[in-house]
């Protein structure tokens, strides 16, 4: 990893379908170059994937989230790695955190329903063992995601002026 | 009927291309260069103070000079950035923008007839300000061969006894140039030798992408002869606003104050505060915005010498400045055929003064989406010319100088 590494991350973290050729220009270096940093950072983990931020509330897809907070008593040796190990392996389960303050796990889960989520967190996550407490929000609304504001386009008046000196 | 109109507005020339700006407005899927302004919205943490302050009621005017809290932190950070020290109580009056602080500056040290000598290409205000004051503007030609610095020779061919003053502009809009220490040394000597007042619009010095900027006030004893004006417009994208500053000796700051405080009374508390946490806090805002704009000139720079337009690397502001002399066209003709061919409008650079013919003014404050799609409408533009006309090999150098 070096500066340009990093430059290039920034560069895929904001929008991961940049041309290559555009990328290459930006830096200052041979496209080849570019492609074999992406393929490197691909292959040691720091790049995991290349996905899209969708809004939800623009799709006709029903669905809810939500986040649910845990209280887990730590395993000797293990600290909190195998509870969130084992809650990240579950398919509805979007992000799994460490946390400080009151809980300890940060979850996110998707389903298709609140009684889905409800079912899956009283079935699944709440009866594991060493989980001591959970306390579950449903998600009602977002206005950001991953750094992306999904606020509705600005209706017009802030346009810039074509020309100016 | 008499004619109402004074002779100095007269003299002033309209708006360089309106002619340009009208067809634009007529036209769909044009993509513009032409844009003098950050494509980004100001930070929000500067937007947000201005809204609780106008929330708290805070909408009275604020002293003549400024807010004494904006004085200050532009001074601390004068001295911490650059070691350019001004008294923030006698040096330092924050402006209406730039262009107040510039008009303001003028009128301070121009009698009638006095010749203010101005480095060109340059923003096209600064000519017009001088005549305006009863002065005379003198242009100083920067020339593509001295990648646009102002050459010393050049400005002494245009002192004469009756020079006052000379405004520069660097990282210079439309050319993107710099002036390194010892190109400044040059000038210093100069304005030194001839006693000079030296104006210097630094507006874009945060924008410097390939080593940091140097304030001119910094170099020898220029400070003593230097009105150093300074604003937010570009490096935190705050252009409607209007909010600058202007710092100097007291002495000339005593007499820029005085115009200050019966033109302009002071300059907006709102946009003051906003101002105000933008230094505070919007570093790391300005930063990302400085690191964008340094990745799209290289795309820009090297998208327009692949089209056969010879460009040199501007080391600042946002602006590529490309010959056209290549093609055969002058840089009007090019920009016109540009916009109604390829619905990509860019602004001749023979609009902002000596030295700009031949050349155009490309900004790079667009979206890069924008900016590779016009590189590319460019690429195919200069190709159709190669096609239907001989031309002069492409990418050949200047304009005889």
């Amino acid at each position: 990893m070096d500066d340009t590494d990093a430059t290039l991350l920034r560069l895929l973290e904001e929008n991961s379908r940049t041309p290559s050729l555009e990328m290459a220009a930006m830096l200052g270096l041979p496209v080849e170059n570019v492609e074999e940093r992406i393929r490197a950072l691909q292959v040691s983990g720091v790049v995991r994937r290349f996905t899209a931020i969708v809004d939800r509330a623009r799709t006709d897809e029903a669905g809810v989230a939500a986040i649910i907070e845990l209280k887990v008593s730590p395993e000797r040796d293990h600290g909190y790695d195998r509870v969130a190990e084992r809650i990240s392996r579950f398919e509805e389960v979007r992000s799994v955190r460490l946390i400080t303050g009151t809980y300890d796990l940060h979850v996110i889960v998707e389903g298709g329903d609140m009684q889905e989520i409800a079912r899956f967190v009283s079935e699944h996550i709440a009866p594991m063992e060493r989980i001591r407490e959970t306390a579950t929000h449903i998600i009602m609304k977002s206005y950001k995601e991953n750094g992306t504001l999904l606020l509705p386009p600005r209706e017009g008046g802030g346009e810039r002026q074509p020309f100016s000196f | 009927m008499r004619d109402h109109i004074s002779r100095a507005a007269r003299a002033i020339p309209p708006s360089g291309i309106r002619r340009f700006f009208d067809l634009v407005q007529t036209m769909d899927d044009v993509i513009s260069l032409g844009v003098g302004e950050p494509d980004f919205s100001t930070p929000w943490k500067a937007v947000d103070a201005c809204m609780y302050a106008l929330e708290q009621g805070q909408t009275s005017y604020t002293s003549n000079r400024g807010m004494p809290a904006l004085c200050e932190r532009i001074t601390d950070d004068l001295a911490r950035d650059y070691g350019l020290c001004y008294d923030p109580a006698t040096e330092v009056i924050i402006t209406t923008g730039v262009s107040e602080g510039l008009d303001i500056a003028i009128r301070a040290v121009t009698d009638p007839g006095d010749e203010v000598l101005v480095a060109q290409p340059s923003y096209v205000s600064y000519a017009p300000c001088v005549t305006l004051a009863g002065g005379v503007p003198v242009p100083v030609p920067c020339l593509a061969r001295d990648r646009f610095r102002l050459n010393p020779d050049l400005l002494m061919e245009r002192v004469t006894p009756r020079s006052k003053a000379l405004v520069i502009n660097f990282p210079n809009n439309p050319t993107g140039a710099i002036m390194t220490a010892s190109d400044l040394k040059g000038i210093a000597d100069i304005a030194e030798d001839h006693d000079l007042v030296l104006l210097s619009d630094e507006v874009y010095g945060e924008l410097s992408y390939d080593g940091p900027h140097v304030p001119a006030a910094t170099i020898g004893a220029l400070r003593e002869r230097t009105i150093t004006l300074n604003g937010f417009s570009k490096a935190y994208a705050m252009t409607g606003w209007r909010i600058g500053y202007l710092c100097a000796p007291a002495e000339l700051t005593d007499a820029a104050l005085k115009i200050h405080q019966y033109v302009m009374l002071c300059a907006p508390n709102m946009a003051q505060v906003a101002a105000l946490a933008a230094l505070r806090s919007a570093s790391v805002e300005k930063g990302a915005m400085v690191d964008e704009y340094h990745l799209r000139r290289n795309l820009v720079v090297a998208g327009l010498n692949r089209a056969g337009l010879s460009c040199h690397l501007p080391e600042g502001a946002f602006y590529a400045f490309p010959s056209v002399v290549g093609t055969g066209l002058s840089d009007h003709e090019f920009a016109e055929r540009l916009l109604s061919e390829e619905r990509v409008a860019v602004v001749p650079g023979s609009v902002f003064g000596e030295g700009g013919a031949g050349h155009l003014r490309c900004s790079y404050a667009v979206s890069r989406e924008d900016l590779s799609e016009a590189v590319l409408r460019i690429e195919r533009f200069v190709a159709s010319l190669g096609e239907r006309a001989p031309v002069p090999a492409l990418g050949t150098r200047q304009p005889a100088d």
